[in-house]
């Protein structure tokens, strides 16, 4: 809501320089700058409100005790919330299942997907068969994705424990009730959920290498495992990068699937980051606390996002 | 279970692969043939390794629970189905709102960002003002910071403001999607210039502009971004768990996990609210396969 006075301030500054401006710009495009604000003040106001103005706030109220039992910020704290937080075995435990999580689900999330792209690619009819079948549990719900996983992984009379049982396994107590496994059954329906994803961004990027090349390749003698190798896998790796940092990237807002598999149990050995947080600000009441818990998270999304940006830009200078 | 089988599907497109180094000299016509062969075999048996969690899920909806309850073996085995787990659902009343408030907090979510974001993006993409460089980093500020890591702020926002418990608290936060601005930027960036300037000789002002000639011509992006918005809102479990707590409010996802325990061994019943949850996003993606695939890859790609 603050963001009307900011953007009318800065609408006003523009016309006193419109006299100065105009003239590098086309005649077709004088007088833009106002119009342009009113463009953007819609989007503005929420972006201010609900994008900008929330972290900001996030980052002052990690500095006080801020409740939700009292009003206001609450009392000044200082770095003690960071200072709490970074000294907590749960915060680290979190922070460890995060990445635990994130370690189970890469891998196969970006090993699968484009071996599925690659095979999918090469056949001309039928492939909305196995774009139905790879794509449509990545539309799902999360709540409808965990609803059918927990119930496969119902103890002794769910659908895996069946199956281990056919094998002449012994199934166990079920996936989800020990600490050892259960962050596995997450990564199993979080794999199973998301591979569409992948899958479809591979396909775009099998289907913008030219057939030349593979062409030219055979021509030379080529085996078809040394053209994926030396074309596909290269000229896909810029898709590579990009599956695995924002597989990274969900991987650390991962919550849905563990508040509804397993609410973070046993004990907390699926507790996530997202997770603590709510926990801390929602069932403790404890906004300043979960706030620099937010933070911390922030700080590491953004660190991959910046590399990210990094890397991008450095692959596609090589490629031009 | 994935852990197991990671080395052996790695494996296969090597094998696989293998005999169509001849697909296109010709000789080895036969071997490309195989190849072929080989890997739709090995993508049907993957593909129905995908399906069956969705169709389990189906048959356990159509099976009694009394016979759910018995395990899988007995649901596989049982040959009698019936609507009933989907009738007591309809019945029970509870899903038509959580209709309602999934189908209307995503309707008018997708709308608004869809205006929204297309006229910022109009602005970035077709004007020139003092400041656009500054607006350009904030937006790619905005890409940056997930909406889920605010979910304690922008709690205390709507706690502050009254809104909580209303299906404001649910759209407003979801309205400034970032990615949705540069998606429609990439677009209006391949839009030529001359279309818009002889819009303007002819005396259009840039609203005009932006309305009937831009616009118009942006039916794959803003059908794109529509389904995407829309998708997105409907799954969300985070924020409307938190921000709803009226049950006559509450979203699919958030009806679900509230009802999850209480339905206890009534297997069937749950597996059919499962599949009615995402019932509504399934004849979407039927009918708007392509948008949805193009959605993704472009929010992908260029995000």
């Amino acid at each position: 809501m603050t963001a009307t006075p900011a953007l009318g301030r800065t609408a006003a500054a523009r016309t006193t320089s419109e006299v100065r401006s105009t003239k590098r710009f086309s005649p077709l495009s004088r007088g833009d700058g106002r119009r342009a604000w009113l463009f953007l003040a819609p989007f503005g106001v929420f972006y201010l409100a609900f994008l900008l103005g929330p972290t900001v706030w996030m980052l002052v109220s990690s500095f006080f005790n801020t409740s939700t039992v009292h009003a206001g910020l609450g009392s000044f704290a200082g770095f003690k919330n960071y200072g709490e937080m970074l000294t907590r075995s749960d915060f680290w435990s979190s922070m460890w299942h995060t990445l635990q999580f994130t370690i189970y689900t890469t891998p196969p999330l970006v090993i699968l997907a484009f071996f599925f792209a690659v095979l999918t690619n090469r056949i001309r009819r039928g492939q909305w068969f196995f774009r139905l079948a790879f794509f449509l549990p990545y539309i799902l719900p999360s709540a409808t994705i965990s609803l059918i996983w927990v119930f496969i992984f119902t103890p002794s009379s769910g659908l895996f424990a069946s199956v281990q049982s056919a094998l002449g396994m012994t199934p166990g107590a079920g996936v989800l009730a020990s600490p050892n496994t259960a962050m596995i059954g997450v990564a199993v329906a979080t794999v199973w959920w998301t591979l569409g994803f992948n899958f479809v961004l591979y396909l775009a990027g099998l289907q913008e290498i030219p057939r030349e090349l593979y062409e030219a390749a055979a021509v030379d003698g080529a085996t078809t495992w040394n053209q994926i190798r030396y074309i596909t896998l290269p000229l896909l790796s810029r898709t590579t990068t990009l599956v695995i940092l924002l597989q990274i990237v969900a991987s650390l807002k991962i919550f849905d699937q563990v508040y509804l598999m397993t609410s973070g149990g046993p004990g907390i050995s699926t507790q996530v980051a997202l997770g603590l947080i709510t926990n801390t600000g929602f069932t403790d009441d404890r906004i300043g606390a979960a706030s620099a818990a937010s933070v911390l998270l922030l700080i590491v999304i953004v660190a991959i996002a910046v590399i990210r940006q990094i890397i991008d830009t450095r692959l596609a200078r090589k490629d031009a | 279970m994935s852990t197991t089988t990671a080395p052996s599907r790695r494996k296969s497109p090597v094998s696989a692969a293998a005999p169509a180094a001849g697909r296109t000299s010709g000789k080895t016509s036969i071997n490309g043939r195989t190849f072929t062969i080989v890997s739709v075999i090995v993508l049907i048996v993957f593909a129905i390794v995908w399906l069956i969690p969705s169709l389990f899920a189906l048959k356990t909806s159509l099976t009694d629970n009394g016979t759910a309850a018995l395990g899988a073996t007995n649901i596989l085995k049982d040959w009698n189905p019936t609507l009933h787990s989907y009738a007591s659902f309809f019945q029970a009343g509870d899903i038509w709102n959580w209709y309602f408030a999934s189908g209307f907090t995503s309707v008018v979510t997708a709308i608004l960002t869809v205006l929204f974001a297309s006229m910022a993006a109009f602005a970035l993409s077709r004007l020139k003002f003092r400041g656009q460089n500054v607006v350009f980093l904030l937006i790619i500020l905005g890409i940056m910071i997930p909406g889920q890591v605010l979910i304690v702020p922008i709690f205390q926002e709507l706690n502050a403001t009254n809104l909580l418990n209303t299906y404001w608290s649910v759209i407003f936060p979801q309205v400034p999607a970032v990615i949705a601005v540069f998606i429609f930027k990439q677009f209006f960036d391949g839009i030529p210039k001359e279309l818009e300037e002889a819009a303007r000789i002819d005396g259009a002002g840039i609203w005009k502009v932006y309305w009937s000639v831009v616009m118009p011509l942006s039916r794959p992006v803003i059908a794109a971004v529509t389904i995407l918005t829309f998708v997105g809102v409907w799954n969300n479990l985070l924020l409307p768990l938190f921000v709803l707590s009226n049950p006559n409010l509450m979203t699919i996802p958030v009806g679900l996990a509230t009802v999850q325990g209480s339905y206890g061994l009534r297997y069937a019943d749950i597996q059919a609210g499962a599949l009615l949850a995402a019932l509504p996003l399934i004849i979407l993606y039927l009918i708007f396969q392509r948008q949805i695939v193009e959605g993704v890859t472009g929010s992908g790609l260029k995000g």
